[in-house]
């Protein structure tokens, strides 16, 4: 009954609707990028640099071109149009025209008619290098005698790629009144997407210009990238998404690198050309999560209180800039947590190193400085005798407080409800007592648990306000089906099911009857990039702008048909306001009388994210327009003998505003975990002078064995009032705030301080052994 | 050479060669596109398929290895539009979020339902551990098994959440 009363407010938003992608997925009938085939199509392939830093003396790739079944072979002089993938700088080439700066850098390419030619022809190119010498550990590279990696021109100084700041306060002030003082060094490695479909598409040449199919998040940054190669106008180039199988920020900016690879092939061969990595060339050439060193110094007062935080932190962007000034700035914004602090400095840099080039990983340059800070709240905990969720309570911002960067924080901040949710499901003081009573017990078994809380700025954030606005249409059929068309991608998050619903319920329809257009950047408007959370809360916006619209001219259209002042909608039926609604007529009937009057059925509607407003001096300002908040609390056994480290239950608590699905939103939250998981655990990609070689057999990812066997997931919400229905973003902050959790949980067992992820059981072993942290 | 197998019901007879891999066989020359290619190495369980009735790897399989045998892939398993019951249960429980691994675990689940109609929590847990998700954390993937063991069962439709919105 209760329920029912929740239902008759909004009847699809907040429904656990099914995914409407799902069915043709269970069936095997969804066509992602290695499913679709062209007639005529070859196979693309690059040709790779075997080097970490080198300038290429020769290139001959006549083997290559006379290999049987060889169609074409680009060198950089052949590429029609800039040689460059274009992201936020310019500075990454398509292929290495003189230097070489990673290993696995594309330096020439080829077409075949077939998958085996073209991996045989590959290994036939012959390349000159002469090396030179090479930095790939950032501390290393911000030395003024290490080798210039970054292009000069993308670089701040040397090979400081960006170098970022916030200053509020005084610090040295601040410290001199804390009573307590911690401080800490944090190593995290690279962590991999591993989605499981790898990266692929496929160009296709058509009148004038080029069709791109792929497995993609941003379809307008590949449209960028390809007509930036070929020399072509925007609106001759079209990029279709196919079904994308998972994303995670791996799919936003390197699907522009395979495309502008695929399309120059293309326009040279005029044949379609497929490029689809395996999975040893997705793990050795693609983003990653950004390798990180993190310097802490945290004080408070005796009572919990925080009075100061100083950040250093080091990013390893890799050779080239795509997206780490972002990452980095995001990185920044969040590096003091969730907490009210008066004085705060922060100095943030990513460095250029000749390894692969980092990009975006959910989380977004977040997870590493939540590590690190979440690790810094307990260190204090235990200085002061406090219990760890009691001092975040202490500090945990609220309506009404300021960020870090001195942002007031107006509404919609859910913090405090989220930790006393998570209090009180997982029973932590009870927790915490058996967890000690199981470690005076075992002999060689200890169990500890650990809480992190985080924060989460939805959407892309002063750094990049002009890419957080969204267009949508939203057109009625005659027949009362809706369709919907938006450039977001679906990339299994469930962005398809939630816009869906979102424009049901502004039009008083069935979701089944709501049906979202495929993503073809010539027919949907731009609504900006899938990244950053954004996509309910932008995209979603816009949704409901054009929805408004045309609700207005099916009420204006259903007076008329009924002869009544008022009417209501919903479930796709119409009735005279106050009225019986078992009288309803169908809204068939209404968008029929419609389209025979030659009324307008369509609408586009628009949405841009609230002002922001940041300064780069001071780093102080509006970052975020809003923000998403969580807190979670892990169980966690360790091994003595053999340093093995196993979540045992976990507790998941969400403020993400109105959940528009709680079946989907209860999906992002496990799935964020299970990353959480591996990043704090088990996912370990080392690199040797630069050299990545992983495959799903070293590079190891939870599977359900490694998933706690109790993991509840709950939801506060506090709505958002420009968010739709007062929805936030949900996508990343699972992940942001798991695995934070688990190393608290594993310290907390062990009794010392785990500072560098993944937490290996050789790691751990010896922390647990030494009591102090191996390096 | 010739091959002959029964693939989801139906007699087939192919030609191929002695290097043909099963997940190309049945992807390239016979358009069953619902077999996934995720690593190729055997590491991912994303292009898991029936022979005889066991779950295997067609990444690692050598076409001529099935000469003689039955065939099932996830597009065997629905008939006109109709779900299977697993099928079925993933979409009722959000099993399913961008669906490259859903075949396979899919199949995965019909070879341990075959074997164990009533598995625990912890046996599907065990069962599924070499099939790799990146997106679900498995929560839903295993409410999802155990949902389609009851249907199977034949026990009373339960009526999930999906139903009564619906």
């Amino acid at each position: 009954m209760e329920e029912l009363k929740v239902a008759e407010e909004t009847r699809v938003v907040g429904q656990a609707v099914p995914r409407l992608d799902a069915e043709a997925k269970v069936k095997g009938e969804a066509r992602y990028a290695d499913d679709l085939a062209f007639p005529g199509m070859l196979y693309g392939k690059a040709i790779r640099s075997p080097v970490p830093h080198a300038r290429i003396k020769r290139l001959d790739l006549s083997k290559v071109a006379a290999h049987p079944g060889v169609a074409c072979v680009v060198s950089p002089a052949d590429i029609p149009g800039e040689n460059v993938v274009p992201v936020i700088y310019r500075d990454m080439p398509l292929l290495a025209a003189e230097v070489v700066r990673y290993v696995g850098e594309p330096v020439a390419l080829l077409a075949a008619e077939t998958r085996e030619a073209a991996y045989r022809a590959a290994e036939l190119a012959e390349v000159e290098y002469e090396e030179l010498p090479a930095v790939f550990d950032p501390l290393e590279a911000v030395k003024s005698d290490a080798p210039q990696v970054a292009v000069p021109e993308a670089a701040e100084t040397g090979n400081v790629f960006n170098h970022m700041v916030i200053r509020k306060g005084d610090v040295a002030r601040g410290f001199a009144e804390a009573d307590e003082i911690v401080e800490g060094e944090y190593r995290v490695g690279y962590q991999e997407h591993v989605y499981i479909e790898p990266q692929g598409v496929i160009a296709v040449p058509e009148a004038g210009g080029m069709a791109i199919y792929g497995t993609l998040q941003c379809p307008f940054y590949v449209q960028n990238a390809v007509a930036a190669v070929l020399g072509l106008p925007l609106s001759k180039v079209r990029v279709v998404q196919t079904a994308t199988g998972g994303g995670f920020g791996g799919k936003e900016d390197v699907p522009s690198q395979l495309a502008a690879m695929a399309a120059v092939l293309a326009w040279k061969s005029r044949r379609p050309v497929k490029v689809v990595y395996d999975r040893e060339e997705d793990i050795a050439t693609t983003s990653k999560r950004h390798p990180a060193v993190i310097r802490y110094r945290t004080g408070a007062k005796r009572d919990g209180r925080l009075v100061a935080v100083e950040v250093e932190f080091y990013y390893n962007a890799g050779a080239y800039q795509t997206l780490s000034s972002a990452v980095l700035w995001r990185g920044l914004i969040h590096a003091a947590g969730p907490y009210r602090i008066p004085n705060v400095k922060v100095d943030g840099y990513s460095v250029a190193t000749n390894t692969v080039p980092c990009g975006a990983f959910r989380g977004f340059g977040s997870p590493q400085v939540i590590f690190a800070h979440e690790s810094q709240m307990d260190e204090l905990a235990v200085r002061l005798g406090m219990d760890p969720l009691e001092l975040r309570e202490r500090n945990a911002l609220r309506v009404g407080d300021r960020t870090a960067t001195d942002q007031l924080l107006e509404e919609s901040v859910g913090l405090m409800d989220a930790i006393e949710r998570a209090r009180e499901l997982s029973g932590w003081e009870r927790l915490r007592r058996e967890a000690e009573e199981f470690n005076r017990r075992e002999p060689f078994r200890r169990r500890g648990i650990g809480v992190s809380t985080v924060m989460y700025g939805v959407g892309m954030g002063a750094k990049a306000p002009l890419l957080d606005k969204a267009g949508a249409y939203v057109k009625v059929e005659a027949d009362g089906s809706v369709t919907v068309a938006v450039g977001n991608t679906e990339m299994g998050q469930g962005a398809l099911t939630v816009l869906a619903q979102i424009a049901a319920e502004a039009l008083g329809v069935r979701v089944e009857d709501v049906q979202l257009a495929p993503v073809d950047t010539s027919r949907v408007p731009d609504s900006g990039p899938t990244v950053a959370s954004r996509t309910t809360t932008v995209a979603g916006a816009a949704v409901l702008d054009a929805a408004r619209k045309i609700r207005a001219r099916i009420e204006a259209a259903a007076r008329e048909v009924l002869g009544a002042d008022a009417v209501e909608i919903a479930d796709s039926k119409v009735w005279p306001a106050g009225g019986d609604s078992g009288r309803a007529v169908p809204l068939s009937e209404v968008t029929r009388w419609m389209w025979v009057h030659n009324w307008d059925m369509g609408a586009t509607g628009w949405a841009q994210g609230a002002p922001v407003d940041w300064d780069p001096e001071t780093g102080l300002g509006k970052a975020y327009f809003v923000y998403a908040y969580a807190c979670h609390i892990a169980e966690v056994e360790v091994d003595l003998l053999t340093g093995e480290a196993k979540v045992r239950r976990f507790w998941a608590v969400h403020d993400s505003g109105k959940i528009v699905n709680p079946a989907l939103a209860r999906g992002q939250v496990a799935g964020g975990v299970a990353q959480g998981i591996g990043y704090t655990l088990m996912e370990y990609l080392p690199s040797l002078e630069g050299r990545i070689e992983g495959t799903l057999m070293t590079y190891r990812i939870p599977t359900a064995p490694d998933m706690p066997e109790e993991l509840v997931i709950d939801f506060v919400e506090a709505p958002y009032s420009d968010g739709p229905y007062g929805a936030k973003g949900i996508g990343e902050v699972p992940l942001m705030a798991s695995h934070a959790a688990v190393a608290n949980a594993i310290s907390h067992a062990v009794g010392a301080r785990l500072t560098e992820y993944p937490a290996l059981p050789e790691r751990v072993f010896a922390l647990a052994r030494n009591k102090t942290h191996p390096r | 050479m010739r091959l002959r197998f029964i693939l989801n019901g139906k007699p087939m007879e192919v030609d191929t060669h002695s290097g043909r891999r099963l997940l190309d066989l049945l992807r390239e020359d016979l358009g069953l596109i619902g077999v996934k290619e995720g690593c190729g190495e055997g590491e991912c369980g994303a292009c898991t398929v029936l022979v005889n009735g066991k779950p295997r790897l067609s990444c690692l399989t050598a076409a001529i290895q099935v000469e003689g045998k039955e065939i099932l892939t996830v597009e065997g398993l629905w008939e006109n539009g109709k779900l299977h019951p697993i099928q079925k249960a993933f979409v009722e429980t959000a099993g399913v979020q961008c669906g490259f691994c859903t075949p396979g675990f899919i199949m995965a689940t019909y070879a341990l339902l075959s074997e164990n109609p009533d598995p625990s929590p912890s046996e599907v847990r065990e069962w599924l551990a070499g099939n790799l998700c990146r997106c679900t954390g498995y929560a839903q993937i295993i409410e999802a098994v155990l949902l389609a063991a009851k249907y199977m069962r034949g026990d009373a439709l339960r009526v999930t959440r999906a139903e009564k919105t619906s």
